[in-house]
């Protein structure tokens, strides 16, 4: 027996000619946070989808807590504890009664019932709204009861795919603490998908998706070891003139983003005030930060994890129309 | 145990929704009260006896009750296509129950709703003038939970082939009322142009119908209301068995096409 509770060998998903997730292997750990980062499209719902049973990989192989994603569905199943990236509650019905619905699904014995849904429910506060119907809860308390949901029959391995989309920073932290409480409390391993950076940190190790490819599995700070140098953003009156500068004085390469120009400098803070009080071309600002993962991301891929298709032809439209209007 | 489970559950939270929903209860019995009150009173004033000791309304009655319970048993089942839209169904789909048992949870609540349902329009009999022994309704029952459980289970067939809510729009209103239509609710499908006929034949929901009427009006010989096929009369016997072999061939093509969804 392996010691690892999700072990995945060489994992592929063809959807007809799109290849959305690529040959990929990692294992998690029990209590472990592990995170999946990258860009919408990158193949880390499709992964999670497998994970549950509820999508068939083309190839490979995928075991949670011992059981077999294909044919061992139902152990599987009975291991793990879901919050998707969409609502999946019977709006219809109070909170008290969804997480009913879900005890009885999940076979938790009746000598228990009651007294677990009261307890998750008070760690999640909403055991004074268990008899509203859900459809008149906002969108943090409806995260909130998914979440206990997820939880209610003590699975081994909780499933959250991007948990906290689309809300609001304080409701974000929120549900951030009965996360990392619930690790503390029961020991639970948390499997998670995200595109926000600071999200990410959270987790104990991370891997970085792309096309349907890991390229890179770490820690956060061990991540952050990839760009290992401090960045420093500049804006100039002339900021072809002032790359050209930096490039030839410090032999370092500048990268044009949006108005400002980017590049990396080890210590940054003794590398600034040389570098105003010698730089010939006018700053008009200038920034300096340590690297974050959004840097790791963009060292690996050359590409910010934000940007998706739209917005970078309209970067590339801008730019254009940026050169004509100069010349 | 975890199939029964599954069935259980499944049919426990349409009961929940049910008890919660009383609008919806409303809902489902105007219509067919409707129907029953004033075509039974304005059209029947203009037909007389239908037959020696049956009116119009008489004769409406039962096909109103095989309406009721075929549209709401029907409509429950094909429920599951909003399941899916507001993300219900995938909370079902990743439990660790067996997916065929849902199908047939799905379906065993379709049909209570729908008997329900059905029993509320039964307490109008007296204003009607039919007459229901404590035989006759016992009889009733069973022959409304069979056509339920047709109705039901291939609505739930529908819905987990239809996957938008725009194409379930699109479809229900050209099934349902061809459905209620040449089923013999309104007028004895026997009576009718061949073209009627025939697509009244093929409609599974008139065998249902007809097993109501003819236990209804006490007309357990057929002799009255009876259907034929291909020449043949049909004995109340017949009409069971070919309404229960639809039912089944349904029930069982809806478990299959639920547990291979994805």
């Amino acid at each position: 027996m392996s010691d690892y509770i999700i072990t995945v060998e060489n994992l592929t998903k063809r959807f007809g000619e799109l290849v959305a997730v690529d040959n990929i292997s990692f294992q998690v750990a029990p209590g472990e946070i592990f995170g999946f980062l990258g860009p919408n499209g990158a193949g880390k719902t499709t992964t999670i989808n497998i994970l549950c049973t509820l999508t068939k990989p083309s190839s490979g192989k995928a075991l949670v807590n011992g059981f077999d994603v294909v044919h061992q569905q139902s152990q599987v199943r009975q291991s793990i504890g879901l919050v998707f990236q969409d609502p999946s509650l019977d709006e219809r019905l109070n909170g008290l009664q969804n997480l009913y619905f879900h005890a009885l699904v999940y076979n938790v014995p009746a000598s228990v019932r009651r007294q677990r849904i009261e307890q998750v429910l008070k760690m999640i506060e909403l055991w004074d709204k268990r008899n509203s119907v859900v459809q008149t809860y906002s969108g943090g308390m409806k995260r909130r009861l998914e979440l206990a949901r997820g939880l209610l029959h003590n699975p081994k391995v909780l499933f959250l795919d991007e948990p906290t989309l689309g809300l609001d920073p304080q409701t974000r932290n929120r549900l951030w603490e009965y996360i990392l409480e619930l690790r503390r409390r029961e020991g639970t391993t948390i499997f998670l998908t995200t595109h926000y950076m600071d999200e990410a940190e959270k987790a104990n190790r991370i891997a970085i998706m792309d096309y349907g490819k890991i390229v890179a599995m770490d820690t956060p700070e061990r991540l952050k070891d990839i760009v290992s140098k401090d960045i420093v953003s500049v804006t100039t009156d002339d900021n072809d003139k002032a790359a050209e500068e930096i490039r030839h004085r410090y032999q370092i390469e500048v990268r044009h983003d949006h108005n400002e120009l980017t590049f990396e400098v080890a210590k940054g803070e003794e590398f600034l005030p040389t570098f105003i009080k010698e730089f010939k071309t006018t700053i008009l600002s200038v920034s300096l930060r340590h690297p974050s993962l959004d840097d790791v991301f963009l060292k690996l891929t050359g590409r910010e994890i934000r940007e998706e298709g739209v917005s970078d032809v309209f970067k590339a439209m801008i730019r254009q129309h940026g050169r004509r209007m100069r010349h | 145990m975890n199939n029964l489970r599954g069935v259980y559950t499944i049919w426990y939270r349409d009961m929940l929704r049910f008890g919660r929903d009383r609008v919806r209860l409303i809902g489902a019995v105007f219509m067919p009260l409707l129907f029953l009150f004033v075509f039974g009173s304005g059209l029947g004033a203009q037909m007389g006896m239908l037959r020696p000791g049956i009116n119009f309304s008489q004769f409406l009655f039962p096909g109103i009750i095989g309406m009721t319970v075929l549209m709401n048993s029907f409509m429950s089942g094909v429920s599951v296509v909003w399941d899916r839209e507001f993300g219900f169904l995938k909370e079902v789909l990743v439990a660790p129950i067996n997916r065929a048992s849902v199908a047939v949870g799905k379906t065993l609540g379709a049909a209570t709703v729908a008997i329900i349902q059905g029993m509320i329009i039964l307490l109008f009999a007296p204003l009607i003038g039919v007459s229901l022994s404590p035989g006759m309704v016992a009889m009733l029952l069973p022959s409304m939970f069979l056509l339920a459980i047709a109705m039901g289970s291939f609505g739930v067939l529908l819905a987990t082939r239809i996957r938008t809510i725009e194409a379930f729009q699109a479809i229900m209103p050209m099934l349902t009322f061809p459905m209620i239509f040449l089923s013999g609710v309104f007028f004895s499908v026997e009576d009718v142009p061949l073209w009627m006929n025939i697509l009244s034949k093929i409609n599974p929901a008139t065998y249902g119908v007809t097993i109501i009427r003819q236990i209804a009006l006490g007309d357990m010989s057929g002799a009255t209301f009876e259907l034929s096929l291909f020449g043949h009369p049909m004995s109340l016997w017949n009409n069971v068995g070919i309404l229960a072999a639809f039912g089944a061939v349904m029930i069982l093509i809806a478990m299959r096409s639920f547990g291979s969804q994805e």
